[in-house]
């Protein structure tokens, strides 16, 4: 069953109510303009302008913000989906037409206001942040590069429009993981998180093929249309191979790697790109995909457990790491993991709400963390810390919220998104997956827990050369809004499973009505969520315990795991040595072979050519005498040589 | 007179011109024995449009004696610059190509 994709595509919009031309969809078309527009003008005004090209991108980044305000009120009154006609990008090539549209529905507009809102958020953290940087206008360039790349992916509506944005997000993340490129190990860390992600490329690719091979055409609305036509077992292929792509995206097992080393990047950049937004443009993909998603029960028991599994390695990571950064960068890992745990478990709104809130409190986290190394003079050793209490109070009560909202503390932020993520997997029969989930919430708690003391409490471990001090406003600001949604933001908008958010997603994603869950467990709701707390009570005593002041002011040997165990997770389980062995050691035998190849027998062949004509030279050149009689007897004996077989000819003819 | 006449005298003359052409050393004894071959053809064409009875051959001979003078002029100036650069007009003595 392969429709034409036309005929598929006016199908399916036909099925829609489509409404493009009125309020703020018809001013759609912006959301791209202005962010592409500051780009532009950034990297062309900035000998001109100088720092103040920064306006030029924090105003564009508002005011999408604004539009998306705007677009998400339009689509509250009208709840229809929207899609909003490009151009034919291509045009009945082989069969394939796709057409560049935007698609808005519901999760589009929740993805446009955390995209632009914490993006909004984070250009005017930069202002004070990267202030006084040699690129500083090259980097608020960058910033509305990505910001323009990552509505490309949110706004895209079919599969290649989406990828489209998607390698362009890859792209600014390069950029800006690698900003400060004259240290080679950030410029390696740019590499390693540009080569990760080609390896989910692939799969994320050979996902489309297959797309196309069954449903001829990209388009989501007409693919999600005959979703219910796939066989289970291409289903499964499919899913799994979106699943390689969403991988790489998310930093999810086995492609996790680049994603702590994605810390080389200025911080706020670590904010935005590397844990509000991009970063959760996998969770997208699989969200956006799922009524394929539902179609496999295999396929989605593996992404629960690569989730549960990724959530599990960066939890106990964390746990032994001592740069403010990484904790963070694996902390980031963790909490993707859960997002897919909630995709895999077919909790696919409550993965975009700990997406939403996870903006909220890790977009928080990093840009407190700049703040302290602001304050630092860009000390990243945690135990270098501490005592930062009474130096910086904004930064530290933000920094509390968000600490208490990704612990899963009652009532912030955190705690509904993850609790409903492991009340979906245990009720949808993931016992095992849930289980993990608990401990994971528990490691969580410790870990951040101890960020939280290392930083901000007992004594100033920083040294006397160091004066500390509170950030300017441009960045408390930030800051703020963010501790504030970190607080109240999952209480307003989820508050159960049937709280606004999931009544606004439904229309956006799959139901798994139709999925034959195994059965679920005896444990009724309430005692799971008295499990959730108590793991996040449990997690944070145990880091009080361990992290006390009295304890931390004895130094490292407060640690309380020490011994080979510390070093598996100081070292991260030795996953970059394994990958060093097989697959960097392996390329370079590779690469020297094709040397050697190189070497002997193309430049043999090359410089052969060249030793025989010189020779062959050496021979000829004995012909020319340079007597003139000499060449005119040539001449003549050629003459006759020549009259001799015209006659013959003739003669015989 | 027979037409052979015509074809031997040419013969002649040919012959002697590339004998010239192939034993003397002058540059300029060289380019008269080239001009006397050349008019060798003449004569043969001449020859042969009378035999005829058509204009081709005269045309042809026209043709030969414009394209001839244009020889002359420019072989003659290379003569008299090989002259003053060599002080010579053996043809043996410029060898720069065997080096």
């Amino acid at each position: 069953m392969t429709p034409l994709a036309t005929e598929a595509l006016e199908e399916a919009v036909t099925n829609l109510q489509v409404l493009t031309d009125s309020g703020a969809m018809s001013l759609s078309w912006l959301l791209l303009v202005l962010p592409a527009v500051g780009f532009v003008a950034c990297l062309t005004l900035r000998r001109r302008l100088e720092e103040r090209v920064a306006w030029i991108a924090i105003g564009a980044s508002i005011l999408t913000f604004v539009l998306s305000v705007a677009i998400l009120l339009q689509l509250r009154d009208e709840q229809a989906s929207h899609l909003v006609f490009g151009f034919t990008w291509f045009d009945d090539v082989g069969g394939l037409t796709v057409h560049f549209d935007y698609a808005i529905d519901q999760l589009t507009a929740v993805m446009l206001l955390v995209v632009t809102g914490v993006g909004s958020l984070v250009h005017v953290y930069s202002w004070g942040y990267m202030y006084g940087d040699e690129r500083f206008e090259r980097y608020f360039a960058y910033l509305n590069l990505f910001l323009f790349s990552m509505l490309v992916l949110v706004l895209g509506s079919s599969f290649l429009t989406l990828f489209v944005g998607w390698e362009l997000v890859g792209l600014s993340s390069y950029l800006l993981i690698g900003f400060w490129f004259e240290k080679a190990a950030y410029a390696a860390a740019a590499k390693k998180a540009f080569i990760t992600n080609r390896v989910g490329d692939v799969a994320f690719m050979i996902a489309m093929f297959l797309i196309f091979r069954e449903f001829g055409t990209f388009d989501f609305f007409a693919v999600f249309e005959h979703a219910g036509d796939l066989s289970t077992g291409t289903a499964t292929t499919i899913v799994l191979l979106l699943m390689g792509g969403a991988a790489a995206k998310s930093a999810q097992i086995p492609l996790h790697v680049w994603l702590p080393d994605a810390m080389a990047g200025p911080t706020p950049v670590s904010a935005l790109i590397h844990a509000a937004t991009m970063v959760t443009a996998g969770v997208y993909l699989m969200a956006r995909s799922s009524p394929i998603v539902v179609q496999s029960l295999d396929a989605m028991t593996i992404i629960a457990w690569i989730g549960v599994l990724t959530a599990l390695l960066g939890a106990l990571v964390a746990i032994r790491q001592d740069d403010i950064k990484k904790i963070l960068a694996y902390s980031t890992v963790s909490q993707l993991g859960y997002m897919f745990v909630g995709i895999g478990t077919g909790g696919f709104n409550e993965g975009i709400f700990h997406l939403v809130t996870h903006a909220f409190f890790k977009g928080l986290l990093f840009l407190a963390a700049g703040s302290v190394m602001h304050a630092l003079a860009d000390q990243t050793d945690v135990w270098r810390m501490g005592g930062l209490r009474r130096v910086m109070p904004v930064t530290f009560w933000t920094s509390a919220a968000a600490v208490l909202a990704i612990t899963g503390f009652p009532p912030f932020a955190g705690f509904f998104s993850k609790d409903q993520i492991l009340v979906t997997a245990y009720e949808h029969g993931f016992t095992a997956v849930w289980a993990l989930g608990v401990l994971v919430a528990v490691l969580t708690a410790f870990y951040m827990g101890r960020w939280f003391l290392l930083v901000f409490m007992g004594v100033g471990r920083w040294g006397d050369d160091v004066h500390p001090h509170e950030s300017p406003a441009s960045m408390t600001g930030p800051l703020i809004v963010l501790g504030v949604l970190s607080a109240v933001g999952g209480a307003a908008l989820n508050l159960s499973h049937h709280g606004p958010l999931f009544t606004w997603l439904e229309p956006s994603t799959a139901s798994t009505g139709g999925v034959a869950f195994n059965a679920a467990g005896s444990i009724g709701e309430p005692t799971l969520v008295a499990i959730s707390i108590a793991a996040a009570v449990l997690g944070l005593g145990a880091a009080w315990f361990a992290y006390n002041p009295a304890r931390v002011a004895q130094g490292r040997t407060a640690e309380p795991v020490v011994g080979p165990v510390a070093e598996l997770f100081e070292r991260k389980f030795f996953v970059d040595e394994l990958y060093e062995a097989i697959f960097v050691k392996a390329g370079a035998r590779v690469a020297d072979a094709l040397v050697w190849f190189d070497t002997t027998v193309i430049d043999g062949a090359v410089n052969g050519a060249g030793a025989v004509s010189l020779k062959v030279g050496d021979v000829a050149r004995r012909v020319q005498t340079g007597f003139v009689r000499g060449y005119l007897v040539a001449f003549l004996v050629g003459g006759i040589v020549l009259t001799a077989v015209l006659l013959a000819q003739v003669g015989l003819a | 007179m027979p037409i052979g006449m015509y074809f031997a005298l040419s013969a002649v003359l040919f012959s002697i011109g590339l004998a010239g052409v192939l034993v003397r050393r002058n540059v300029i004894v060289l380019f008269m024995c080239v001009e006397l071959m050349l008019n060798a053809v003449n004569l043969t064409l001449a020859g042969a449009a009378r035999m005829w009875g058509g204009p081709d051959g005269h045309v042809f001979v026209f043709f030969v004696i414009v394209v001839a003078a244009a020889e002359v002029v420019v072989g003659l100036a290379l003569v008299v610059n090989i002259f003053f650069r060599r002080g010579t007009l053996d043809v043996d003595v410029p060898t720069l190509l065997k080096r």
